[in-house]
């Protein structure tokens, strides 16, 4: 993306050219100093991302913080984060493939109305989506007084953690898949029809294996901001360690009482998170794309 | 709902304003000026709220910003150095916390209410509580507030209480933990969720509830013997940027007017009317 340098405005060139970015370089031509340019110019932002975070990783002794991780409810709120998160994901790929699927299928103004019904729990607060996910499925909501009467109760159970995240999160999936699914030649999906695959055949052998990247990277998405979800999920969901509460949750009440057990969560949820997308990203990546 | 009570508000503001009582307060109002930030437990939203507007009223100058939240996120904040001109806590607990991360000077807080526990249960009888000892019958979807804020604290203390009388017993207490849904991160919430009726029951303060949820939750008192008062302190920040409008506020909230106000909104007051 940024390898066409010659797409640079002139002006711009000329003003990094004035100024001795690189103090390795004596005699450098104009290219050279433009590149330089953009990778300082990358500086501030990645900087403004990475610090906080190693402040985080900073601020305590690490010994100290690691004989607050033995405690009881900081496993619990591991786990439940663990099982609900991987559940989402799951949900999430059986549900949201079908709409990532067929989304770039439909034109006009049902593809724009689909398309921000999924852009919406993204821009909304997350405590919006909890009051919304509470007006439906609560015991008196729309769909929960059903549900009531047929002796399901969603507020405060583990279920509701899961629906929580998958209002939040399924979207990002959707949205990333769509693109891949998208990205297939017809003429492919054509030639194998041709040879007398079935429709659900062409998606199974030809459409999902050539969407591979897009749809592990929407499921990474998902499961990584269906990890952080706290908003919605303490409205909706409540808060009671081994049942509802999560490790954001946990890191919420804990900041409140005892700023290391907040620490030492948070850095485990900033390395899972972290370890969980760079792996992923470092498996998909094909070789010609380095 | 809402206007009605915002009507009232109004109402009450003026006519304390209008009837004198502050005339004193209001002398050398003009000297008052600029922001002042109130950290204010969340269960005081109503009446701070209330205290707030006369208080600008009184001194046109003068802005009352509000920090409403949990006292012991407040508590935190102070610690953390947020900038911050008065703290009002729902319990003295925190209070300390905050003198302890010296925002608060040793002589500087004042109890300025009282306040008390009471049952509520969802309206419309899908459970089974009509007396507080219900509170324990299995199946019940209680809702609590956590352990960390001032109301959640005082609930503890309300079980261990009850566990220790016959009438009650361990029975009681245990069945009331087991039958916690949820350990709610304010008051409000507790309140809310009994309303929404996602949980049957709840414990929170008398003065929360105010006449929208008096409409969907229904009062179980809880006997004095049992009850846990909670005192609610009041103190300027030592290090507030507006000292004199900071200490303004603490003395409106102590003043006999102050005090009308906070018993409307169902406190006790704290403060003698002989001063």
């Amino acid at each position: 993306m940024t390898g066409n340098k010659t797409s640079l405005h002139p002006e711009l060139l000329r003003t990094a050219g004035q100024e001795p970015i690189s103090p390795f370089q004596v005699r450098v031509s104009r290219r050279r100093l433009g590149r330089d340019f953009w990778y300082a110019a990358i500086v501030p932002c990645l900087a403004f991302l990475v610090v906080p975070v190693l402040a985080l990783l900073f601020y305590e002794n690490p010994k100290t913080i690691l004989a607050n991780l033995d405690g009881r409810q900081v496993a619990q709120a591991v786990t439940l984060s663990a099982t609900t998160t991987i559940i989402t994901t799951l949900i999430t790929l059986l549900i949201g493939t079908p709409v990532a699927y067929v989304l770039p299928r439909i034109k006009g103004w049902g593809h724009r109305l689909i398309e921000t019904i999924i852009d919406l729990p993204v821009v909304l607060p997350p405590a919006v989506a909890g009051i919304a996910l509470l007006m439906a499925f609560g015991r008196r909501g729309l769909i929960g007084t059903y549900l009531h009467a047929a002796g399901i109760d969603i507020p405060f159970t583990t279920a509701a953690v899961v629906l929580a995240q998958l209002f939040v999160a399924a979207p990002y999936f959707i949205k990333t898949a769509s693109v891949g699914f998208a990205a297939i030649d017809p003429d492919t999906k054509e030639a194998a029809a041709l040879d007398g695959a079935s429709r659900f055949a062409t998606f199974l052998y030809v459409s999902l294996p050539l969407t591979r990247n897009a749809i592990l990277s929407g499921a990474i998405l998902t499961f990584a901001r269906a990890l952080g979800e706290f908003g919605a999920t303490i409205i909706f969901a409540g808060n009671l360690p081994g049942r509802t509460q999560t490790m954001p949750l946990a890191i919420y009440i804990g900041f409140q009482i005892n700023l290391n057990v907040a620490l030492a969560l948070s850095i485990m949820l900033i390395a899972v998170s972290f370890l969980v997308m760079f792996i992923t990203r470092m498996l998909l990546n094909d070789p010609q794309r380095g | 709902m809402k206007a009605a009570l915002a009507a009232i508000q109004l109402i009450l503001v003026g006519a304390i304003a209008w009837g004198g009582g502050v005339s004193e307060a209001a002398a050398g109002s003009t000297q008052l000026a600029g922001e002042v930030v109130v950290y204010t437990a969340a269960s005081l939203t109503e009446a701070f709220t209330s205290i707030g507007n006369l208080f600008m009223k009184l001194h046109p100058r003068t802005e009352i910003t509000f920090n409403f939240a949990g006292s012991q996120k407040l508590a935190q904040q102070l610690a953390l150095g947020a900038p911050a001109d008065v703290f009002a806590s729902a319990d003295v607990k925190q209070m300390q916390a905050a003198q302890r991360s010296g925002r608060i000077a040793d002589d500087g807080p004042r109890i300025f209410a009282h306040n008390r526990l009471v049952a509520v249960v969802n309206i419309d009888p899908t459970h089974t509580v009509s007396r507080l000892v219900d509170l324990s019958h299995s199946g019940l979807k209680i809702v609590l507030a956590a352990d960390t804020v001032p109301v959640g604290s005082y609930t503890r203390e309300f079980l261990a209480k009850a566990a220790r009388d016959p009438a009650y017993g361990t029975a009681f207490r245990d069945g009331v933990v087991a039958n916690t849904v949820s350990l709610e991160e304010n008051v409000r919430a507790v309140l809310n969720k009994v309303a929404l009726g996602d949980g049957d029951a709840g414990i929170v303060y008398s003065s929360d509830i105010d006449s929208v949820s008096a409409a969907k939750v229904r009062e179980i008192d809880i006997p004095d013997a049992l009850n846990s008062i909670a005192d609610y302190p009041i103190a300027p920040i030592t290090d507030s940027k507006n000292p004199k409008s900071a200490a303004a506020f603490v003395k409106l909230v102590l003043s006999p007017a102050g005090q009308k106000i906070l018993a409307a909104y169902g406190f006790i007051p704290a403060v003698q009317k002989a001063q």
